[in-house]
Parts: C-alpha cells; sequence; structure tokens
C-alpha cells in the first residue's frame, strides 16, 4: 500500500515531471526563474496549492462528476463530467483565495514570503493540468494527495534549477539575439533531454 | 482601415506571444509533433481567445473591477468547454492526442493576459480583432514547430510522404529525435534568434555586460627570450 503511494509520488517527482516532461506551467517557469529566491518561493507556493487542490478536485470528481457518481443522491444515470473544466478552475481559484485570506491571517511569515506568487498561481496551467491528469490517471482519493504532493515538488525542483543555471547564465557572452528568452528556451530543453532519461526507470 | 489592419498583425511579428510575451507556451510545446492536431490546437485557441476577448469586452463596463478574474475565468472556461465537446463530437481521436491540452486552454495566458491587457479597455469589434491576432501569431509559431518537426521527425506533412523513406524505396532515414518534446524548446529558442535578428528592438538588454579587451590595456607582447635568441 505505501509502496503504491511512494511509486506514485517519485514517478510525478522525475518521471512524469510537470515541467520538464509534460511541459506545464511554463509561462511562469520561464517569466519567475531570473532569480533563485523568487523561484523557491513560487516552488513553495505551487507544492501547497497542488497539494490542496488536487485531492478536493479528486473528490469533486468522484462523488459529484463522473459518470453514476450521484447515485448516492439518487440520481444514478446523471453524466456530470462534461462541466470538470469550469468546476477545477472554480475550486482552484477559490483555493487559492482562501489560502492567502488564512495566510494572511494565521501565519504572516508564510504570507510574506509567498505574497505575490499565490495570486499568479490560478493561471499557472501546472495546477489546472495536475487535476485534469489526475483525472485522466482515474486516481484514488489517497493516491491523488500522493500525485498532488509530487507533482508541486518535482516542479518546485525543475525551476529551482532553472533559476539556478540561469543565474549563473548572466554572467556569460551569448549573441544578442540569444540573450535572454532564447537562451532560456535552449536551456530548458536540454534540461528536459537530462530529465528524459529518468524515462526508462520502472519503480 | 489600417488601424484594424495594425491590430491585427501586429501581434504575429511584432508583439508575438509565444516568441516576445512568453504567453502560452506550454500548449507551443507538447502539441506540436504532428502538423494535423497542431492546426486543430491553433483553431481552437484562435477560436477561443477572439470570443472571449468580444464578450469580456462586451460587459467590461458592468463587470465590479474586483472580481474581474472570477468572471473572465467563467467566460474563458465556457468557451473552452465548448471547444472541446465540439471537438470530442466530430473529431474524437484528435482531442484523444491533445490529451489534457484542450482543457489547458484555460489556463493560457494568451487568453487571460489579452483579456486583461486589451479587451478590458476596448469596444468589442477591436478586441474581437486583437485576440484574432494574437491567435495567429501564436498559430504561426505552432504551424512552423509542428511542419519542421513532422517533416524531419517523419518525412511526411500532414500525412503526405515529402521525403520518400527509407522503408518504402527512398532515401530519408526518419529522425526520431525530432518527435522528442524537448526539440520543440530548443527550435522555440532558435525561432527567436531568427525573429530577433530581423527585428532588432526586440533584443533583450543583457544584465551585465562584458568588458571589451582595449588594445592600451594589452600591449603587443614583449618578445619572448628565446625568440631573441632565435633572431
Amino acid at each position: 500500500m505505501i509502496e503504491n503511494y511512494l511509486n506514485i509520488f517519485i514517478n510525478a517527482i522525475f518521471i512524469e515531471n510537470l515541467a520538464l516532461s509534460v511541459f506545464l506551467g511554463m509561462c511562469t517557469f520561464i517569466a519567475i526563474s531570473k532569480k533563485i529566491e523568487a523561484a523557491i518561493g513560487l516552488g513553495i507556493a505551487v507544492i501547497v496549492v497542488l497539494a490542496i487542490t488536487v485531492p478536493i478536485n479528486n473528490l469533486i470528481y468522484n462523488y459529484i462528476l463522473r459518470d453514476g457518481a450521484l447515485a448516492w443522491a439518487g440520481l444514478s444515470d446523471v453524466d456530470l463530467s462534461f462541466v470538470g473544466l469550469i468546476s477545477y478552475i472554480g475550486v482552484i481559484a477559490a483555493c487559492v483565495q482562501i489560502l492567502e485570506m488564512f495566510l494572511d491571517k494565521y501565519v504572516p511569515v508564510l504570507y510574506n514570503a509567498l505574497g505575490i506568487f499565490l495570486p499568479l498561481i490560478t493561471v499557472n496551467c501546472a495546477i489546472l493540468g495536475a487535476s485534469l491528469f489526475m483525472v485522466e490517471k482515474d486516481l484514488y482519493f489517497g493516491e491523488s494527495v500522493a500525485y498532488g504532493l509530487g507533482a508541486g515538488v518535482g516542479w518546485a525542483l525543475a525551476i529551482t534549477i532553472l533559476a539556478g543555471i540561469r543565474e549563473k547564465l548572466k554572467y556569460s557572452d551569448m549573441p544578442e539575439g540569444l540573450q535572454g528568452l532564447g537562451s532560456t528556451f535552449i536551456i530548458v530543453g536540454l534540461m528536459s533531454f537530462g530529465f528524459m532519461s529518468f524515462g526508462g526507470i520502472i519503480l | 482601415m489600417s488601424k484594424y489592419s495594425e491590430i491585427l498583425f501586429r501581434p504575429v511579428f511584432k508583439e508575438n506571444p509565444i516568441a516576445l510575451q512568453m504567453l502560452g507556451i506550454c500548449s507551443a510545446l507538447a502539441v506540436t509533433s504532428k502538423l494535423y492536431p497542431t492546426l486543430i490546437m491553433c483553431v481552437a485557441l484562435t477560436v477561443t481567445v477572439s470570443l472571449s476577448n468580444f464578450f469580456i469586452s462586451m460587459i467590461r463596463n458592468i463587470t465590479p473591477s474586483n472580481i474581474r478574474i472570477i468572471v473572465q475565468m467563467t467566460i474563458i472556461s465556457s468557451l473552452v468547454i465548448l471547444v472541446d465537446q465540439a471537438l470530442k463530437a466530430y473529431d474524437y481521436e484528435t482531442s484523444k492526442t491533445l490529451s489534457v491540452f484542450v482543457g489547458l486552454i484555460i489556463t493560457n495566458c494568451i487568453v487571460m493576459g489579452r483579456a486583461e491587457a486589451f479587451a478590458m479597455q476596448n469596444p468589442p469589434a477591436v478586441s474581437f480583432l486583437d485576440g484574432f491576432g494574437n491567435g495567429l501569431g501564436y498559430s504561426v509559431i505552432l504551424i512552423i514547430l509542428g511542419t519542421i518537426r513532422e517533416l524531419f521527425g517523419t518525412g511526411t506533412i500532414l500525412e503526405y510522404e515529402i521525403f520518400p523513406l527509407v522503408q518504402n524505396g527512398g532515401w530519408y532515414v526518419p529522425n526520431n529525435f525530432f518527435l522528442l518534446p524537448p526539440v520543440s524548446f530548443i527550435l522555440i529558442g532558435l525561432i527567436i534568434w531568427a525573429l530577433r535578428a530581423w527585428q532588432k528592438d526586440q533584443i533583450e538588454e543583457p544584465e551585465f555586460k562584458m568588458s571589451q579587451n582595449s588594445p592600451e590595456i594589452i600591449p603587443n607582447p614583449p618578445p619572448t627570450p628565446s625568440s631573441k635568441a632565435a633572431s
């Protein structure tokens, strides 16, 4: 049992890394990776939000939206899966908002550290993407917790590595047109090749 | 008239959403290994971004500014659900290939970005054009990527054989390297380089300038003892 969870967790970090294997959250991934402190802040925020929203969306999918899920309410032939997208994004937006208020009130230290990154996360495709992959993989509740956490850790790991490389790279002498965005894309490509080497691992 | 064509074509090369504004990159990478799904994705995104700009702009004056993100999200997600359902109904195979990426148009920053930056300040017709132009700018990059990757990866374009393949008695050995997802990053990097070689004003200022080795500081090296002895 625990092996299964560990398996999903490790799989989500390395083999199906959200940023480097399925390319989600790329916009923020590239925009916020100039400074390593900012990257770590955003990474932690993503871990927290993913670990909360993926399990919640899992419950919503399994008990409300999926085909026949409303059997407990006596509506066994209702299939609401087509409103999935709007419900997941609603849950994510609400969670981010609640999390922001909660942190502001009870954990101001963390709020100040994450501050500006929290609102950005609603429109980060990694968050919605993880929920959609959770639905596609048909995970149970326990598995979805492991998946959400692993996906977040994987994304945070990737953005921290990229920020580290970019901090070193700003001292290098590059062709003019490649300065900034162009070189970043090529680095991410090479990093992604690196992560592909995890692909053959069978846990 | 020129104002409208300016709005329509400016995002294609001058302010390309992918190459300059860093928006909507996620889907550009994952769906481009074949040209056909790429085209479907471009159509889906262009439809969504034009219509969402149109509708958001229509209600811009009655949207309270503190809940505007939720309002925009609702409009965008409804449009994406429509696109997704239409795709599932008419082209189920492609919708399987695109998997979650159609749904991810919701969080595609181009849609949100244009809604925030343009549609909230401009009338519906102009906003529609702006959305369409940004959709085109996105499509141009995706189609270039899709064409290069399919041509070199499998020797075909839209399943039609361009390079005669070795297994069919031709000469081209498909380079599977181009079908790997990371290649699209490297190709986008190169496209940006090419675009900036043409549009010089898009070049970013480096954060640190290299100091040039000036000839005053390093004079001609003094002759070494060995060369003196030889002369």
